[in-house]
């Protein structure tokens, strides 16, 4: 088989990628290993509404719920109240992302693109010393694909970095490892993703609600891989349901890792570019990577429909890439990942008096950035190391 | 050796994205393990229901 650009994975980077490309007119073929696109879940599915209506066109079937805005909860139980659209790329709308998916790659089917699933990517092709395409295992028959570019959209567990000579791998610190139940409790808030911050609840990360509807919500955890230990997740997890919700009824169980690395050193190679959460462009402190993952496939897109054509698909030739990637999306995830290796170290008593220093501030005015900047203002001793973040 | 268990791994490919050796890999709802595997235990510390684990050869 031949075409102008094997897409390996089909989760949000990759379907925007394979339908930009093909609706440029390049001939695209995009590869699932699953069976399903878009199950297992391994998602909290928030997503900001505003992003989101920038990048595709909104249907009421993949939106589980919208939330007015997000509640953040200190060790103690102080609470701080942050307004829908200010919040961060994570609250706005709770996806089902099983739906969701699965309608990306539809768009991308429908511009041209030629979808396969059960369909494994096993290494790369090589010629001349660079990669000539994919080969790859179709329900269970070798398959060879050959194409100039290859896109790498093949997610946290990403392989062809990998084989193209990037090291991708993850240092325990650079990831953060996450459990989820599908929750039904009249508790649930409807309104709010709420958050829970504390090292005895989430060493390193947070526990989040996220609310679906009819009183159903994603209730999971992330734990900093550095602080974690084998089965951490779960265990505080389960905890934390016994705790706070000993009525839930778990409907569904999610595992996952999140890479908070920040901008890695290189996501192209001759021939190769990575996207989304193989290029770890997930956001180290909300951990959201939907958005980020759908902007750069776009830009992907973009940049192989210019440069497949030329013929100019060299390390060098796809720089454009790392720039356009670097100078947008880049940017935010480079400051927060500077401000998560500071919080991951605060104790319980700074998250504490960080929240009471907000009281008496309207919270709900701020976005994320504006909400560091008063915090910064009310704390410049504690936040000193962050000064040159935020000004 | 690095084992799996594959009654408790909920496949989410967490451990393949740490491995430094790139010795795992996901498919569909197993963990395979190459010879590439250093023993560095990493993925057993990150793994978030504890399905991966380092046991003496002679254990087994």
């Amino acid at each position: 088989m031949k075409c102008d650009l094997v897409v390996v994975g089909a989760g949000p980077a990759g379907s925007m990628t394979a339908k930009v490309a093909a609706e440029a007119g390049l001939d695209v073929v995009m590869l699932e290993k699953r069976q399903e696109i878009g199950d297992p879940v391994r998602c909290a599915e928030g997503v900001s509404k505003a992003a989101l209506k920038k990048l595709v066109e909104l249907d009421p079937v993949w939106i589980s719920a919208e939330v007015k805005g997000a509640r953040i909860r200190a060790p103690d139980g102080t609470e701080i109240v942050i307004s829908e659209d200010r919040a961060g790329a994570e609250v706005g709308y709770v996806l089902e992302r099983k739906v969701f998916d699965r309608a990306l790659a539809l768009d991308a089917a429908e511009a041209g693109a030629k979808v396969m699933v059960k369909t494994r990517a096993l290494g790369l092709l090589w010629e001349k010393g660079v990669p000539s395409g994919i080969s790859a295992q179709f329900v269970g028959e070798s398959l060879k694909i050959e194409a100039p570019l290859i896109i790498g959209a093949d997610g946290v567990e990403s392989k062809v970095g990998r084989w193209a000579g990037i090291d991708t791998a993850l240092k325990p610190k650079d990831i953060e490892t996450c459990a989820q139940f599908l929750v039904q409790d009249e508790k649930i808030d409807e309104e709010y993703c709420e958050f829970y911050l504390g090292n005895e609840i989430a060493p390193g990360g947070y526990v989040w609600s996220f609310p679906k509807g009819q009183s159903i919500a994603n209730l999971g955890i992330g734990v900093l891989g550095s602080k974690a230990n084998s089965g951490m997740p779960i265990r505080l997890l389960r905890e934390f349901v016994k705790k706070n919700f000993p009525e839930g009824k778990v409907l569904e169980m999610m595992v996952g890792g999140v890479p908070i690395s920040g901008p890695i050193e290189t996501t192209t190679a001759d021939g190769v570019i990575l996207v989304g959460d193989a290029a770890r462009q997930s956001d180290p402190i909300t951990g959201g990577g939907i958005i980020n993952a759908m902007r750069a496939g776009v830009m992907a897109g973009e940049i192989a429909a210019d440069q497949v054509p030329k013929g100019e698909v060299g390390k060098g030739e796809l720089m454009i890439y790392e720039k356009r990637w670097r100078e947008t999306i880049g940017k935010q995830i480079s400051r927060n990942f500077a401000v998560k290796e500071f919080f991951v170290d605060l104790t319980d008593d700074d998250l504490n008096r960080l929240t009471h220093s907000l009281d008496g501030v309207n919270v709900a005015e701020l976005d994320l950035k504006g909400l560091l900047k008063v915090l910064l203002r009310q704390n410049p001793k504690l936040l000193l190391k962050l000064r040159h973040l935020i000004v | 050796m690095l084992t799996v268990n594959r009654y408790k791994c909920g496949y989410c490919g967490a451990c393949v994205g740490v491995c430094p050796a790139a010795a795992l890999e996901l498919v569909d709802t197993w963990i395979e393990v190459n010879d590439d595997c250093t023993k560095c235990g990493r993925c057993t510390k990150i793994c978030p229901l504890g399905a991966l684990e380092l046991v003496k050869e002679a254990e087994i």
